[in-house]
């Protein structure tokens, strides 16, 4: 538990993005399928998970609709729009170049500089 | 029907909101349930995996606030949400509730009426079309600035300026309607010919008349009914255009009617129909419509498109020049301005303006005495909901989730108050509308409330809402939920500083004070007017005017007619005296003249020796009246047209013109272009044209020697009013069944002089009264609140011995105070206001003892009652259920 790291500021969004986009899933299982993909090393506190679902389904990069759960309960499925599948194209670029450069601001040795 | 869609789609959004917070309900238990599903999986019991599920969802009730927010839209929920607690709040503080309410009630009231009065009279333009460009003439003759025009002058000023697409010329006069065989006394407009051409008003029946009409003297026997008149005397029968009516027993036909919004050109005065002006001699007897000295016409003109107001001024005196150069006898150093049409040019314009505009300011003074009253009692509701609102702030509201409610509340209480506030002030608009306060003439005070006054008091109400909402925001933002929970109330430590609120009650105060004040004044003011020396003494006195020219009476027939119907009263039993004069003092209307010395030969108006009013009375007249004569002898029958010409001068008009009283008797003065004019008496000064003016020069002449037709009669009787009426009309009625006359008291006549200042000390002594009000509230709330707070303290000073009065003082000192502080502050205010009041009311002076005294009085004893309740309630505490308590 102590080694999961605390998720930055707007990567929930991603996250969800990333998650759904392989497929449709309900609340839980977009935890699930975060904690899968992350290899359970990112804390979300689990509520946090619905108003960034709402608010993606308010922005039109996700859509819901009604369905039936593992257990046979009905339970709401998100899945991506083509406007979301966009968004996380792009914020995955962003993500990567984000990341190379911190990657090399911090790998960098005394010499280099 | 509209309603109705918008109740289906309010409607729509509830059932709707309860759909998404069901949906959303459903969907975050099956995450609970799903986690506790696989917790229990891996081994924990049932009970504990559910507990733990909860525990890693984190606050439910905040996710799902967040949720909503996220999912946007939902304003009007939160709206909803809003007003629904506030109303249970609200519902469960009753007495806050409804001193809040009534409060604002009270300053929305006050404001929208005050509004209502200010648009009507000042802001709103005149109800005919392009009245933006429509400006009225006024003449300023050596520096008389209240004066009217003469009709040589109107057409010299209509042919040469070259600012004005056209200008009208209009003056108010009585005259005597014939329908059947009796006559009614009705009032209208004599207008120039261009009247209604010029205005571009249309005519709702027949036609209106034109200039090509005016073929000189008595030319034009038309008149055009006004819709009000036509309703009601002629049944709105269509038939009447066309008809030949006798006006004063001379035919007229009835070419029109006028459209119902048409009230003619100024704001006061309806006119029951309108006649042309060159046609004046048989209205009103005489014509003078030759004589540029004889003036009583008022002009109005749309200015031509491209002239500025400053341009089109500029224009006129060089007319102006022409005329004083080429008529100096009348026209001496005349001058014109422009002026708002609508309220007979400056003579109302002005104070009119300058009281509604000084109401207006007293009534937004109220509007904040009101707010910062309201401002102080939410912030004593803030501070007595802290513990509730720490509490929320612990469960994870937001800052500005709580101030949106507060906020809510405090518009809630507005709207409430507005909407009661502005009931209150359309049925007193209405009311005033309504109101006729001269009698038997068309005046009255058209303030009907339009769109603007309900949009200010709305805009008022929201604005005062949000004023005094954002007070207690301050004690929201630095709130510390750990603190408050722990410390309980907040205890004595907030008390001991000047806080916002003392501030606020100390200002208020001072406004209440400082209203209470000026109403006492003016009061005081208006009760001393009420029995200085008039000069006349108007009680057990009835006046009976007629005009004998309303019944064709003619030359001497005129006169020996007058003299009868004295004669005829004066035989009437109960009757102790009778004259007649063809003015009273303080009736609405007057004559002065200017008087030259007996030396002067040049009688242009700068060579005056003096400006007097001027009185045209019959022998017997003095006695009527109870006027005082000081010297000399009053007019007999024998001072008559082949008899030299004298005339009574008052104590002013002798000092001024001869030196002394003595020096008067026997004296020669001049008037109207050389007529030499002997003194035989000096009367006592009186009040002529307002109660307000001071000393003013007047002369009588002998209505035998300067004949009148328009008279009023005054007779002074032992008798009950009503029966001497009835008697009065039963012997006019013997004398000629045809004459027109009205019979009224002299005090009723007297309303008409006494209606400024009274109207003054009724605006004033309301808004007294309303400061006295919020004064009470404002303290009473800070006393109660300041006691309420304090109770455990009072509890524990009782326990320990504390007296009554150390009680009283620890409870309500502060609120004395900060009471006698602010008393003293809106006092100081007060005398200084009273200074503009003194414009309005006779003598209203400030520097009267008894006035201060009053005030003083007045707010120790409005203190004593707001702090009453509380004071009680201070000594009654019982210190052991108060420290079992909590």
């Amino acid at each position: 538990m102590t080694d999961q790291a605390q998720l930055l500021p707007g990567t929930l969004d991603l996250l969800i993005l990333r998650a759904v986009s392989l497929g449709p899933l309900h609340g839980y299982g977009v935890l699930l399928r975060i904690g899968q993909i992350s290899g359970n090393a990112l804390l979300i506190e689990q509520g946090a998970l619905y108003p960034g679902l709402f608010r993606l389904v308010r922005q039109g990069l996700l859509k819901a609709s009604w369905g039936t759960s593992e257990n046979n309960r009905r339970a709401k499925f998100y899945e991506l729009t083509a406007a979301g599948r966009n968004r996380l194209r792009e914020e995955t670029d962003n993500w990567n170049r984000l990341a190379t450069a911190i990657g090399c601001a911090l790998a960098a040795q005394p010499e280099e500089t | 029907m509209r309603f109705f869609a918008w109740l289906r789609s309010v409607a729509a959004k509830f059932f709707r909101h309860s759909q998404t917070a069901n949906d959303m309900d459903e969907e975050l238990r099956l995450h609970i349930q799903l986690r506790a599903d696989d917790l229990e999986r891996e081994g924990l019991g049932r009970v504990e995996a559910e507990r733990r599920a909860r525990i890693e969802f984190g606050g439910y009730e905040r996710y799902k606030e967040e949720s909503h927010e996220a999912l946007g839209g939902n304003f009007v929920e939160t709206l909803v949400q809003d007003v629904r607690f506030s109303l249970r709040l609200l519902h469960k503080s009753p007495g806050f509730a409804i001193t809040a309410v009534l409060t604002l009630a009270l300053a929305i009231g006050a404001n929208a009426v005050v509004f209502g009065v200010l648009d009507a009279l000042v802001l709103r333009p005149l109800n005919v079309p392009d009245a933006q460009n429509l400006y009225a003439i006024q003449p300023t003759i050596q520096h008389n600035d209240w004066s009217s025009h003469s009709y040589p002058d109107y057409l010299d000023l209509r042919d040469r300026n070259r600012s004005f697409d056209g200008i009208v010329a209009y003056e108010m006069a009585p005259a005597g309607l014939y329908a059947g065989d009796r006559a009614s006394p009705i009032w209208l407009y004599e207008t120039s010919g261009n009247y209604f051409d010029e205005l571009k008003i249309q005519p709702y029946l027949g036609r209106f008349f034109h200039s090509a009409d005016e073929h000189g003297p008595n030319s034009a026997p038309y008149i055009v009914l006004s819709y009000d008149y036509w309703r009601s005397h002629f049944l709105g029968d269509p038939s009447v255009v066309g008809r030949a009516l006798e006006l004063n027993k001379f035919p007229y036909t009835v070419l029109g009617v006028a459209p119902p919004q048409f009230r003619g050109t100024e704001l006061f005065f309806a006119p029951d129909l309108w006649a042309p002006l060159v046609n004046k001699e048989q209205i009103e007897g005489y014509s003078g419509l030759t004589s540029r000295g004889e003036r009583g016409l008022w002009l109005a003109g749309h200015l031509t498109p491209g002239v500025t107001p400053a341009e089109a001024a500029a224009d006129l005196n060089l007319v102006a020049s022409y005329l004083a150069k080429t008529y100096p006898k009348d026209d001496d150093g005349i001058r014109f301005s422009l002026a708002r049409p609508g309220l007979i040019g400056n003579m109302l314009g002005g104070p009119v303006r300058a009281f509604a505009g000084g109401l207006m300011a007293l009534a937004g003074l109220i509007m904040l005495a009101a707010c910062a009253n309201l401002g102080s009692l939410f912030a004593a509701r803030t501070a007595d909901r802290s513990r509730e609102v720490a509490l929320r702030l612990a469960l994870g509201s937001t800052r500005k989730r709580i101030l949106r409610q507060l906020l809510t509340e405090a518009a809630l209480v507005s709207l409430i108050g507005g909407v009661l506030g502005m009931l209150a002030a359309v049925l007193l608009l209405h009311w005033l509308s309504a109101w006729q306060p001269v009698p038997d003439m068309p005046i009255n005070v058209p303030v009907n409330p339009n769109a603007s006054t309900y949009i200010a008091a709305l805009v008022m109400a929201v604005a005062s809402g949000f004023l005094f909402g954002i007070v207690p925001a301050r004690q929201i933002m630095k709130a510390d939920p750990y603190l408050v929970i722990k410390s309980g109330p907040v205890g004595a430590a907030g008390t001991r500083r000047f806080t916002l609120r003392d501030v606020l009650l100390t200002g208020q105060i001072a406004v209440c004070a400082m209203l209470v004040t000026a109403s006492l004044v003016a009061v005081r003011g208006m009760v001393r007017s009420l029995h200085s020396n008039f000069g006349f003494d108007p009680q057990n006195t009835m006046q009976v005017n007629t005009d004998l020219d309303m019944a064709r009476y003619s030359g001497d027939q005129v006169q020996a007619m007058q003299r009868r119907i004295q004669d005829a009263v004066a035989a009437i039993p109960g009757v102790t005296a009778a004259g007649y004069a063809d003015g009273i003092p303080l009736n609405l209307g007057w004559r002065d003249s200017t008087v030259f010395a007996d030396s002067t030969t040049d009688y242009r108006p700068s060579n005056g020796a003096a400006d007097s009013m001027e009185y045209r009375i019959s022998p017997g007249y003095f006695k009527a009246a109870a006027t005082t004569l000081i010297a000399g002898r009053a007019f007999t029958w024998h001072d008559d047209k082949n008899a030299p010409r004298v005339a009574v001068v008052n104590e002013e008009f002798a000092r001024k013109v001869f030196g002394s009283v003595d020096k008067a008797i026997g004296g020669y003065f001049k008037i109207w272009g050389g007529t030499r004019v002997q003194v035989v008496g000096v009367a006592e000064d009186g009040k002529y044209k307002t109660l307000a003016e001071d000393p003013q020069p007047a002369m009588f002449v002998s209505i035998l020697q300067f004949p009148s037709s328009s008279t009023w009669l005054l007779v002074r009787s032992r008798r009950d009013p009503q029966q001497l009426a009835t008697e009065l009309e039963r012997v006019l009625r013997g004398l000629d069944a045809g004459l027109p006359f009205t019979i009224n008291t002299w005090h009723k006549k007297l309303d008409t002089a006494l209606f400024v200042p009274r109207a003054a000390t009724m605006a004033l002594g309301i808004l007294g009264v309303m400061g006295a009000m919020l004064a009470v509230t404002g303290i009473f709330g800070m006393a109660a609140y300041s006691v309420s707070k304090r109770m455990r303290e009072m509890g524990i000073r009782i326990a320990l011995g504390a007296q009554r009065r150390e009680v009283l003082q620890a409870a309500l000192g502060r609120a004395v105070r900060l009471l006698a502080f602010g008393s003293a502050a809106g006092l100081l205010l007060g005398l200084l206001a009273s200074r503009v009041l003194a414009f309005i009311v006779y003598q209203a002076t400030p520097r009267d003892p008894l006035v201060l005294a009053g005030v003083v009085l007045a707010m120790s004893l409005l203190g004593l009652l707001a702090t009453w309740i509380p004071a009680q309630r201070a000594l009654s505490v019982d210190p052991l259920i108060l420290l079992r308590d909590e």
